[in-house]
């Protein structure tokens, strides 16, 4: 079983319920449940409501995994589950509910770390990861670029955002565009009838000066003021507003600050191999400019399909079915939800 | 017939194994853990710890009954999704009960107060007569609660003795397992089917729904 372990994995770190099946690098099933209707009229998600959500949804969502892959939770050699980061109380329903399964079926538990299993994922598409790697992850609650040397045992965090995260300026700007909730996907619509040069939006952080400290930070809080007051002094002279041009120039200066710093992060550490994950990575723009600026520097790009880069069940199971198969020790069942776990700790140590 | 009582919504994260027969309950064990953060991380080695200490296994298990609540939702969560998950890997039903009711019950005879610590300089309360609710549960500022007995008893009423002025039974500061299996023993007997545990929250989620937009020009 070392070498095909078959595992489960349960993700509640935010608005999705996920729960996900793998044999090796194999995805069985992938079971999802969403909250994200309920968070729209209040234009981010709600902790409360996504904890109670995730409570209603995780023993159907567990059913039909189950149901998709056709075993039962006796079959399964062990069970993953997000250990953290992500909102404390949602992550905690995930963690009780695994612990539940694991005593009950006494199989042995993991608790993985989000933004390492956002990496493993792609492994179920794309095979095994050559490592060293570098992984790009954005998303509404994360923008973090990562080495990855081993990703059993550890990953080095290389930048973060200082303050929003990408997915967070995408929902930020489409509720000043009035767009609605999620941003992602409706600017990346929109974004496509405007011209990406119309209005030079900043780069954060990428000037000469924030070489020294922030060469591979991110931040977007001064981006989404810039489109604010653009915005709003357009509304003031009474002119319309061209929300076209508005989001794709806006989607041009997060991809291209994005795009830049990662194949920075792949030259400079020798890296040949390009992750990208979370939900931004299905960004249509973000895709062509990773894949244009990566072959100018022979790196390869690997991006998982779509409902693989969005949180979901199967990326804890992969990694679970890494570390199971790398022999690494399971942790024990006071194993806490952690909604600030470093990425020293790829699992909780047993 | 041997039953799994959780309970997590106050303080105490509790785990006991309460031995239920056709014409009566015997406490088998219970595990019981006073610390309002960590639920969490107590429950679960609480309930191998009860099962070993028993010398069963899980697979052993006729039923679980978990403790709805009211009580503060994060920790309340923990132990209906540690009930839900352990009943549906195991195959067996899962039988939910208002925690206040245990207490209630477990305070015997007489009318009695029971009272929980809602934070927010609130409390979760209900009272009852002869072990029968009368009235709750209900979310309330102290001073608020119209009392109506002759005692109380849950960590609540200690906290808030001199609001309440009556005498506080200091042993029962927390649901018991017996008295949550006790409350849901005929459904156990009958083999009911199985209930979707819904916590009683009584309060709404905190959220509120964006204004207009805040200009940036000054
Ligand atoms: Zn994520």
């Amino acid at each position: 079983m070392r070498d095909e372990p078959l595992v489960l994995g349960i993700e509640t770190s935010c608005d999705e319920t996920g729960v996900g099946i793998v044999r090796g690098h194999t995805l069985l099933a992938d079971a999802l449940a969403s909250s994200v209707d309920q968070h729209a009229r209040f234009g981010g998600v709600v902790p409360e409501v996504a904890s109670r959500a995730h409570l209603e949804a995780l023993v159907p969502t567990m059913q039909r995994a189950l149901d998709e892959a056709g075993v039962t939770l006796a079959d399964v050699d062990a069970i993953a589950v997000t250990s953290g980061p992500g909102l404390a109380g949602a992550l905690l329903v995930g963690v009780a509910a695994a612990k539940g399964y694991a005593l009950a079926a006494e199989k042995p538990i993991y608790g993985v770390n989000h933004l390492a299993a956002h990496v493993a994922v792609d492994t179920l598409e794309h095979g095994p990861l050559p490592e060293p790697a570098v992984a790009m992850l954005v998303s509404g609650g994360h923008s973090s670029l990562l080495l990855v040397d081993d990703l059993t045992a550890g990953v080095t965090p290389l930048g973060a955002t200082i303050d929003d995260a990408a997915g967070e300026a995408f929902d930020k700007v489409a509720r000043l565009l009035g767009l609605g909730f999620p941003g992602g996907p409706v600017i990346d619509r929109t974004a496509r009838d405007g011209d990406p040069g119309s209005i030079a939006f900043p780069r954060g952080l990428t000037a000469p000066k924030d070489q020294a400290k922030h060469r591979f930070d991110f931040s977007f809080s001064g981006l989404k003021t810039a489109v604010a007051r653009w915005v709003e002094a357009r509304e003031r002279a009474g002119e319309p507003v061209p929300i076209a041009h508005v989001s794709a120039s806006f989607q041009e200066a997060v991809c291209d600050v994005l795009t830049a710093k990662a194949i920075d992060a792949c030259v400079s550490n020798g890296v040949g191999t390009l992750v990208i994950g979370g939900g931004v990575a299905a960004n249509s723009r973000l895709r062509v400019l990773a894949e244009e600026r990566a072959a100018r520097h022979g790196i390869v790009v690997r991006v998982p399909r779509p409902q693989l880069c969005t949180d979901n069940g199967a990326m804890v199971a992969a990694l679970g079915s890494h570390l199971v198969a790398a022999g690494v020790a399971p942790s024990r069942l006071d194993l806490p939800a952690d909604s600030a776990m470093s990425l020293t700790s790829v699992s909780v140590p047993g | 017939m041997l039953v799994l009582a959780l309970d997590t919504a106050t303080p105490a994260s509790t785990a006991a194994l309460v031995e239920v027969t056709a014409d009566g309950l015997f406490g088998v064990a219970e595990n019981r853990t006073v610390d309002p953060r960590a639920h969490g991380e107590k429950l679960a080695p609480e309930i191998t710890a009860v099962l070993a200490e028993a010398g069963f296994r899980p697979r052993d298990l006729t039923a679980i009954v978990a403790g709805l609540g009211p009580g503060p939702f994060t920790g309340l969560r923990v132990g209906l999704a540690t009930a839900a998950s352990m009943g549906q890997a195991l195959g067996i039903p899962t039988y939910g009960v208002c925690s206040l009711d245990a207490l209630g019950r477990a305070a015997g005879p007489g009318r009695v107060l029971i009272a929980t610590d809602a934070r927010r300089r609130e409390v979760y309360h209900a009272t009852y007569a002869d072990g029968v609710r009368e009235t709750g549960p209900d979310v309330a500022k102290p001073a608020d609660v119209a009392v109506n007995a002759d005692k109380a008893a849950g960590e609540g009423a200690l906290k808030y003795g001199d609001v309440f002025g009556l005498p506080v039974e200091e042993h029962l500061l927390y649901p018991p397992g017996a008295a949550l299996v006790a409350l849901a023993a005929d459904r156990i007997r009958e083999a009911a089917p199985s209930e979707i545990l819904t916590p009683l929250y009584l309060r709404r989620p905190d959220a509120v729904e964006p204004a207009g937009r805040k200009p940036v020009l000054t």
